[in-house]
C-alpha cells in the first residue's frame, strides 16, 4: 500500500487551509481554515506512523495531541473573535492591525 | 685623595726652571720675583673688599704695593746693571692634550731678564709717583677706593704681562690691562661719553687682540710650546725648515696687529685720545708705563723672531711704515687740539710711532730706550697737565694762559718735560730720540733701503712737529693772560713732589745710554735667553744729532713766532687754516668717522637688526610656520576624522535606519500578511533545501 | 660607598626622593618644604663632591659605576648601567651644585603664581633628570633621563613664565609668551629626541646578531664602533646630530632658546642655561663621537661651520636686543658655538676646551641669569632702554653684573677664557682627517666673534649699569643684593675666578678621559 495518496490528501487539505487562512476575511472562517491545516497534519502523522511501522505509535499519539490542542485553540480563538466582534462590531481581519503597535 | 687636581698644585708650586746661560740667574731675588705681579693683583682684590676701612681709604694699600714693586724693580735693575740676570720660574697649572701638537702646558710663571726688569722698574717707579700724586688729585672723588683698586689692578695687569714667560700668560696680562683700562677710562661713568670712550678703548684693543690670539696660536702650535724661551730657541737654532718658519710672516703680522692695538698704532690709534676721559693719573700711567708700552714690549719680547731673516723679518717693513705713519700723522693732530690732555695723547701716539719705527728698523735697544725715557717725561707732562686742570677746572687750553705766575713749580717741571719730549740736549729725550734716528739711518744703509730712508726723513720732520706742538702748548698754557673763570693756584705738595721726582728722571736717565760712553742700558737689556740680534749705535752720530736738534729748535722757533704774542687772542690766531690739511686734522683724518659710519654703526644697526629680523621672521617663522602647519594639518585630520571616518559610521547608521524604514513597510500588523511571509519563507527554505 | 654604583645612584635619585618628601608635606608648611628640598639637594651635592674628591684621576675609564649585569629591561638587553669618568664628573658636580644654588636662591624669590611646593618639586625632579643624563651609560637610560628633564622645565616655563602677550611676526598671531615658549621648547626638543631615539634603536639592531648579542650599552657600543659604517652610519649620525643639536642648541635649531629663556622664571633660565644646554654637547662627546668616530670625521666640517655661524650670528643678534634676558639667551648660542667648534676639531685639546667651556658657560651664564632675574625682579622690566645707572642704584648688584659680564666675554683669568681660546687653538690644527684650511678660516672668524661678544656685553653694561639713573627709578627704594642671593652667588663667582686661574680643576679630570676617547675612537683610522 502506498503512502502517496494519504500525503496527497494531506497536502491538498493543507493547501486549502492555507488558502483559507490567507484569503478569508472573516475571522471565524480563518479559524476553520486553521483547523483544516491541523487536520492535514494529523493525516500526515498517522500516515507516516503506519508507513514506518512505528512500534510506539508516536505519530498517532501526536495526532491525538494535535486534536486536543486544536480544540483548545479554537475555543480560545472563538472567544477572542467574539470579544473583538463585540468591541468592533466586525469580524473582518483586515480591520485588525493592532499588531503593528 | 692623591691625584685630586687641587692638591697637586702644592707639590708643583715653586718648581722653577732655571736656565744656565751666560748670565746670572739672579738668585733669591729673581726667584722671589713672582711677588711683583702677584702682590698688586691680590692687593687689588683686597682693596675692593677692605679698602674703605683701611688707612686713607685704600690709598696706603695701593701705594704701598707700588712702592714694593718700585723697590723690588729697582733692586733688580741695579743687580741687572752689575751683571745680567736671566731667570725663568714657573708653576705648572695643567696639561691638556697629547696628540695634536704635544702637550699644551698651562703654566703661570715669571720672567726675570733685562727686558722685564726694565719694565718692572718703569712700572714701579713711575707708578709709585703717580699713585702718590693721585692722592691729591683724586681727593674728593666719589669712588676713591674703587679708583685705587682698579688702578692697582691696572698696574698689576701690566706686571703680569711683562712677567709672562709664555704667550698665554701674556694674553692674560694683556686683557687684564685692557679691562682695567676700561674700568678707569670709564671711571666717571655717569657721563655717557666717558663710558663710550671706555668701550671704544676696549673694543679697539679687542679687535687687535684677534691678531694677537691668532698669532699666538700659530706660533704656539707650530713650536709646540707657548714659552718664549722655546719659541725663540727655535728661532735661534733652526735653519728655516721648521713649521714656525712656514707661517712666520703671518704669525708675525698677526702679533704685530695685536701690538698695534695696545700701542695705539695707526689706524688702530683711535681709542687713545678718547681715553682721556679717565682721570689724569690714569692717563699718566697708561701713557707712560702701562698699556701703550705693551705693544712695543711684545715686539721687543719676540725681537729675535722679527730679526731672523728666516722668520718674520719681512714684517718689519710693515712695522716701520706703520710706526712712521703714526709718528707723523699723530704729531700733526696734536697741533690742532684745544684739550691739553689730547695734545699729550697725540704726542704719545707720535712717540709710540717712534718706538715702533725703531723696532721696525731693527733697533731693539733704541726703541725700548725711548720707551723707558718717554715713560718718565710723558708721565711728568701728564701730571703737570693734571695739576693745571686741577687748578683751572677745565681741560681746554682756551681756558688757560698765564699760569706761569700762579703755578711756578708746575710750570718749570712741565717746561723741562716739554724740552725732554722735544729732544733738547742733554735731556733724556734727546738721547733716546737720537739713537732712534741713528738706528733708522743704520737700517737705511743695511737693507732697509728707500723705505728706511723715507722713514728717517719722516722721523726728522716728526721731531720738528713735536717741538712745534709742545711750544704751542707751553705758550697757550703758561704765557699770556689767564682766560678762564677759576682762581688758579699751585697744587699741593702731594702732587708737585712726584712731578719733581719725574723731572729728575726726565733730565738724567739719558745718561744710562750715551753711545760710546755709557752702555748700561744696552747691556742690561741684552740680558735675555736669546740674544736680540739688534744693532745699536756705539758712538754718537754727530750729523744726525745736529740735524735732529736743529729740527727741534726750528720747531720751537716757529712756535715762538706763532704763539709768543699775547695769548689772550690765541683763539683766533690758533687756527692756522691751511686748506685741506686743517679740516683733515680737525676731523682726525676722518678715521673715527669712517669706523663709526662704515663698521660700528652698520654692524650695530642694520646688520644686527637684519640678523635679528632674520631670526624672528625667517627661522622663527619656519618654526612657527611648522607649528601652525602642523596645527593646520591637525585640523585637516580632524576634519577627515569628523567627516571621513565618522562619516562612514554615520552613513552605516543611516543605511541601517533606511533599511529599517523600508522593512517597516512589511510590518502591516495584519496577521494574514505575516502568515504570507511565513509561508513564503518556508517555501523558499524548502525549495532551497530541495535544490541544493 | 662609590664602588658599586650605590653612591652614584644616591646622587641621582636623592633629589627625586626629596621631591616625594616635599609632596607629602602639607602646603601650608612652607619652611619645612624648603628645608627638605635643601637637605636633599645638599646631600646630593655633598655626595658628588665626595665623589670628586675620591675620584681616581689617573685612570681614564668609568668609575663608581654599577655592575654590568644590573639588568633593567631584559627583553631588549638594557641595563641599569651608570658611571662617571673624567668627562662627566665636572658636569655632574656642576649640575648638583646648580640645583642646590637654585633652591637657595628660591628661598625668598618665588615667581608668580607663588607655589613653593610645586616649584621645589619640579626643581628636584629636574635635578634627577640632569644628573642622571650625565651618568647614564645605557642608551635607553640616557634617553629616559634626557626626557625626564623636559617635563619639569615645560611646567616651569608654562606656569611661572612670562605672562606678556607677544605677536609673532609673519604668522601674525598673538600668543601668551609662556605658553608659546614652553610649547616651543617642548616640541623642539621632542622633535630632536625622536630622531635621537631612532638612532639609538638603529645602533641597537646593528650592534649584534640576535637579541643576546645586541646592546644599548654606551661603553660596549663604543668598542664595536667598526660595526657602524657607510650609509647606515651616516643616517644614524644624522639622527643623533638632530637630537643633540637641538638641545645645544646649534644654529639653525636655536630659536626655541631665546624664547624659553626669556619666558622662563629666573631659576628656570638658570638651570636651562647652566645644565640643560650641556646635555646636547655632552651627548656629542659621550655618544656620537665614540660610537661613530668615522662618521664624526665626515660631519666635522659641517658641525664646525654651523658652530661658527652660530657664534657670529648670535653675537649680531645680541646687538639688536632690547631685552636683557633675551640678549643673554642669544649669547648662550654664541658660547655654545665655541663649545661645538672645539668638539668639531675632534682633537683632545678641542674636546677639553669644549668641556671646560661647558662648565664655564654653566657657571657664568647661570650667574648672568641669576643677576638679570634679580634685577628685573626689582625693576619689573628687562627693557634696557628703560634702565640705566644700575651701578649707582645697586652698587653690589652692578659690580657683580659687571664682573660676570666680563667673565662672559672671555676675559683671561676668568673661567670663560679657556674654552674660547683653546677651541680656537684646536681649530688651527684639527684632527688629521679634517680640512686644515677650513678650520683655520673658522678659527679666524671665531676670533672675530670674540670681538662682537665683547661688543654686546659692554654695550649692555653701558646701557644698564652706567649713566645717571632715569627719573623713573631715582626715587625708588631699591634693595641691593640680599643674603639669599649672596649665598647662591658667591660660590659661582668664586668658581668663575678659581676656574680661570686654575683650570686644572677641570682639565685634571677631563684630560685623560678625553685622550683615551680620542685614541680609542681613531685608533683604526690612522688619524
Amino acid at each position: 500500500m502506498l503512502i502517496n495518496q494519504f500525503l496527497l490528501l494531506g497536502a491538498a487539505l493543507f493547501s486549502l487551509g492555507v488558502y483559507g487562512v490567507l484569503t478569508r476575511k472573516n475571522a471565524v472562517l480563518v479559524l476553520l481554515s486553521v483547523e483544516l491545516m491541523l487536520a492535514a497534519v494529523n493525516i500526515n502523522l498517522v500516515a507516516f506512523d503506519r508507513y514506518f511501522v512505528d512500534t510506539e505509535a508516536a505519530g498517532q499519539v501526536f495526532a491525538l495531541f494535535v486534536i486536543t490542542v486544536a480544540a483548545a485553540e479554537v475555543g480560545i480563538g472563538l472567544a477572542i473573535v467574539l470579544l473583538i466582534f463585540r468591541v468592533r462590531k466586525s469580524a473582518n481581519v483586515d480591520e485588525f492591525d493592532l499588531m503593528k503597535l | 685623595m692623591i691625584g685630586t687636581p687641587i692638591f697637586d698644585v702644592f707639590s708643583t708650586l715653586l718648581a722653577g726652571v732655571n736656565h744656565a746661560s751666560r748670565f746670572n740667574d739672579g738668585g733669591a731675588l729673581a726667584a722671589g720675583a713672582w711677588m711683583i705681579p702677584v702682590v698688586p693683583m691680590v692687593m687689588a682684590f683686597l682693596i675692593v673688599f677692605f679698602g674703605k676701612r683701611s688707612p686713607w681709604k685704600g690709598w696706603v694699600m695701593a701705594t704701598g704695593t707700588m712702592l714694593f714693586v718700585a723697590i723690588y724693580g729697582m733692586a733688580l735693575f741695579l743687580m741687572n746693571l752689575v751683571e745680567g740676570i736671566t731667570y725663568q720660574g714657573s708653576v705648572w697649572l695643567s696639561d691638556v692634550g697629547t696628540t695634536a701638537f704635544g702637550v699644551l702646558n698651562v703654566e703661570w710663571g715669571w720672567m726675570v731678564d733685562g727686558l722685564s726688569i726694565m719694565m718692572y722698574f718703569l712700572v714701579g717707579v713711575v707708578g709709585v709717583l703717580i699713585f702718590w700724586y693721585a692722592r691729591g688729585y683724586m681727593e674728593d672723588d666719589v669712588r676713591y677706593t674703587w679708583f685705587f683698586a682698579s688702578f692697582t689692578l691696572f698696574a698689576g695687569g701690566m706686571l703680569v704681562l711683562v712677567s709672562a714667560p709664555n704667550l698665554i700668560q701674556l694674553i692674560v696680562g694683556w686683557e687684564l690691562v685692557g679691562v682695567s683700562s676700561y674700568l678707569l677710562i670709564g671711571h666717571y661713568w655717569e657721563e655717557h661719553q666717558n663710558s663710550s670712550a671706555a668701550i671704544k678703548a676696549f673694543m679697539t684693543n679687542k679687535v687687535a687682540d684677534v691678531g694677537l690670539f691668532v698669532g699666538a696660536i700659530i706660533i704656539g702650535v707650530s713650536v709646540g710650546s707657548f714659552r718664549f724661551s722655546e719659541i725663540l730657541g727655535v728661532v735661534e737654532g733652526e735653519s728655516g725648515d721648521s713649521t714656525l718658519a712656514k707661517y712666520a710672516f703671518w704669525a708675525g703680522l698677526a702679533i704685530f696687529i695685536g701690538a698695534m692695538g695696545k700701542s695705539a698704532q695707526f689706524p688702530l690709534h683711535v681709542w687713545l685720545p678718547d681715553a682721556m676721559a679717565g682721570p689724569t693719573p690714569v692717563s699718566a700711567l697708561m701713557h707712560a708705563a702701562t698699556m701703550v708700552t705693551a705693544g712695543v714690549y711684545l715686539i721687543g719680547r719676540l725681537f729675535p723672531f722679527y730679526m731672523n731673516d728666516l722668520f718674520a723679518s719681512d714684517v718689519r717693513t710693515v712695522i716701520i711704515i706703520v710706526g712712521a705713519a703714526t709718528l707723523l700723522l699723530a704729531g700733526l693732530l696734536a697741533l690742532v687740539q684745544d684739550d691739553i690732555k689730547r695734545v699729550l695723547a697725540y704726542s704719545t701716539l707720535s712717540q709710540l710711532g717712534y718706538m715702533t719705527a725703531a723696532m721696525g728698523a731693527g733697533a731693539y735697544t733704541a726703541g725700548l730706550f725711548h720707551l723707558f725715557t718717554h715713560g718718565f717725561f710723558k708721565a711728568l707732562l701728564f701730571l703737570g697737565a693734571g695739576s693745571i686742570i686741577h687748578a683751572v677746572h677745565s681741560n681746554n687750553m682756551s681756558d688757560m694762559g698765564g699760569l706761569r705766575k700762579y703755578m711756578p713749580r708746575t710750570f718749570w717741571t712741565f717746561l723741562i718735560g716739554s724740552f725732554a719730549l722735544a729732544g733738547i740736549f742733554p735731556l733724556a729725550g734727546f738721547w733716546s730720540k737720537d739713537e732712534i734716528l741713528a738706528s733708522i739711518q743704520y737700517d737705511a744703509s743695511h737693507g732697509g733701503g728707500a723705505v728706511a730712508s723715507t722713514v728717517l726723513v719722516v722721523a726728522i720732520i716728526g721731531a720738528f712737529v713735536t717741538a712745534l706742538y709742545m711750544t704751542r702748548t707751553v705758550y697757550l698754557t703758561f704765557f699770556g693772560k689767564y682766560k678762564g673763570d677759576a682762581h688758579p693756584h699751585e697744587s699741593p705738595k702731594t702732587m708737585t713732589l712726584p712731578m719733581v721726582g719725574l723731572t729728575i728722571g726726565a733730565v738724567g736717565l739719558g745718561a744710562l745710554n750715551i753711545p760710546g760712553i755709557t752702555t748700561w742700558f744696552t747691556d742690561s737689556l741684552a740680558a735675555r735667553f736669546v740674544a736680540p740680534g739688534d744693532h745699536h749705535a756705539t758712538s754718537i752720530e754727530w750729523v744726525l744729532a745736529i740735524i735732529g736738534t736743529a729740527a727741534a729748535l726750528a720747531g720751537i722757533a716757529l712756535g715762538y713766532r706763532l704763539w709768543h704774542r699775547d695769548a689772550a687772542i690765541q683763539r683766533d690766531r690758533d687756527t692756522f687754516r691751511i686748506p685741506v690739511l686743517y679740516p683733515l686734522l680737525e676731523n682726525k683724518y676722518y678715521i673715527d668717522d669712517f669706523y663709526m659710519g662704515n663698521i660700528i654703526r652698520p654692524v650695530r644697526g642694520p646688520l644686527a637688526r637684519a640678523v635679528d629680523w632674520f631670526n624672528s621672521h625667517i627661522i622663527d617663522s619656519v618654526v612657527n610656520g611648522a607649528g601652525y602647519l602642523a596645527r593646520g594639518l591637525g585640523k585637516t585630520v580632524y576634519l577627515f576624522d569628523q567627516r571621513g571616518i565618522d562619516g562612514v559610521i554615520n552613513v552605516s547608521g543611516f543605511a541601517a535606519s533606511f533599511a529599517g524604514g523600508m522593512l517597516r513597510l512589511f510590518q502591516t500588523g495584519r496577521v494574514q500578511h505575516y502568515a504570507i511571509m511565513i509561508f513564503a519563507g518556508t517555501v523558499f527554505l524548502v525549495v532551497g533545501l530541495i535544490i541544493f | 660607598m662609590f664602588e658599586d654604583g650605590w653612591g652614584l645612584s644616591l646622587i641621582v635619585f636623592l633629589p627625586v626622593v626629596g621631591a616625594g618628601a616635599v609632596l607629602l608635606i602639607p602646603r601650608a608648611q612652607e619652611q619645612a618644604q624648603k628645608l627638605t628640598a635643601l637637605l636633599f639637594a645638599g646631600a646630593s651635592f655633598a655626595l658628588s663632591v665626595f665623589l670628586a674628591i675620591g675620584f681616581d684621576y689617573g685612570v681614564a675609564g668609568f668609575q663608581a659605576n654599577t655592575a654590568a649585569d644590573t639588568t633593567w629591561i631584559g627583553a631588549i638587553n638594557s641595563h641599569y648601567h651608570i658611571g662617571v669618568d673624567g668627562i662627566s664628573l665636572p658636569l655632574l658636580v656642576l649640575s648638583t651644585l646648580m640645583t642646590l644654588l637654585s633652591i637657595v636662591y628660591s628661598w625668598n624669590h618665588w615667581p608668580e603664581p607663588e607655589n613653593p611646593k610645586a616649584f621645589l618639586v619640579l626643581i628636584l625632579v629636574l635635578a634627577t633628570g640632569m644628573a642622571g643624563t650625565f651618568v647614564a651609560l645605557d642608551l635607553i637610560l640616557f634617553f629616559v633621563f634626557f626626557e625626564v628633564v623636559l617635563l619639569p622645565m615645560y611646567f616651569m616655563i608654562g606656569i611661572w613664565g612670562d605672562k606678556n602677550k607677544v605677536k609673532l611676526p609673519v604668522v601674525e598671531r598673538v600668543v601668551e609668551m609662556r605658553i608659546y615658549a614652553s610649547l616651543k621648547f617642548f616640541l623642539f626638543t621632542l622633535f630632536g629626541s625622536a630622531f635621537m631615539l631612532l638612532g639609538f634603536l638603529a645602533l641597537y639592531f646593528r650592534s649584534g646578531d640576535g637579541a643576546a648579542q645586541r646592546t644599548f650599552d654606551i661603553v660596549e657600543l663604543s668598542m664595536r664602533s667598526d660595526l657602524f659604517t657607510g650609509v647606515f652610519a651616516f643616517w644614524v649620525f644624522a639622527a643623533l646630530f638632530l637630537g643633540f643639536a637641538v638641545k645645544v642648541p646649534m644654529f639653525p635649531f636655536h630659536t626655541w632658546l631665546p624664547d624659553a629663556h626669556t619666558a622662563a622664571p629666573t631659576v628656570g633660565s638658570v638651570l636651562l642655561a647652566a645644565i640643560l644646554l650641556k646635555l646636547g654637547t655632552y651627548g656629542f662627546v659621550r655618544i656620537a663621537l665614540p660610537i661613530l668616530p668615522n662618521e664624526a670625521e665626515e660631519w666635522a666640517w659641517f658641525i664646525g661651520v654651523l658652530a661658527v655661524i652660530g657664534i657670529i650670528y648670535a653675537s649680531l643678534a645680541c646687538l639688536a636686543q632690547t631685552d636683557m634676558k633675551r640678549l643673554i639667551a642669544f649669547s648662550s648660542v654664541g658660547h655654545m658655538g665655541f663649545v661645538m667648534l672645539g668638539i668639531a676639531t675632534l682633537t683632545d685639546i678641542g674636546i677639553n676646551a669644549a668641556i671646560i667651556g661647558m662648565v664655564a658657560h654653566g657657571a657664568i651664564t647661570g650667574m648672568l641669569f641669576f643677576v638679570v632675574g634679580s634685577m628685573s625682579h626689582r625693576y619689573h622690566t628687562r627693557d634696557m632702554a628703560r634702565l640705566g645707572g644700575n651701578q649707582k642704584l645697586m652698587p653690589i648688584m652692578g659690580g657683580i653684573f659687571g664682573f660676570v659680564a666680563m667673565a662672559s666675554l672671555g676675559l683671561p683669568g676668568l673661567a670663560g677664557f679657556w674654552g674660547e681660546f683653546m677651541a680656537l687653538l684646536a681649530s688651527w690644527q684639527p684632527a688629521a682627517a679634517l680640512s686644515t684650511d677650513l678650520f683655520r678660516t673658522l678659527m679666524v672668524i671665531g676670533a672675530v666673534g670674540t670681538v662682537l661678544t665683547a661688543g654686546y656685553m659692554l654695550w649692555m653694561l653701558q646701557r644698564v649699569n652706567f649713566g645717571e639713573p632715569p627719573e623713573e627709578w631715582s626715587s625708588h627704594e631699591l634693595h641691593d643684593v640680599d643674603k639669599w642671593e649672596m649665598a647662591a652667588w658667591v660660590p659661582l663667582l668664586a668658581g668663575i675666578l678659581v676656574l680661570g686661574v686654575f683650570p686644572r680643576l677641570v682639565f685634571g679630570a677631563t684630560n685623560d678621559a678625553v685622550i683615551e676617547m680620542i685614541e680609542a675612537g681613531w685608533r683604526f683610522v690612522g688619524g
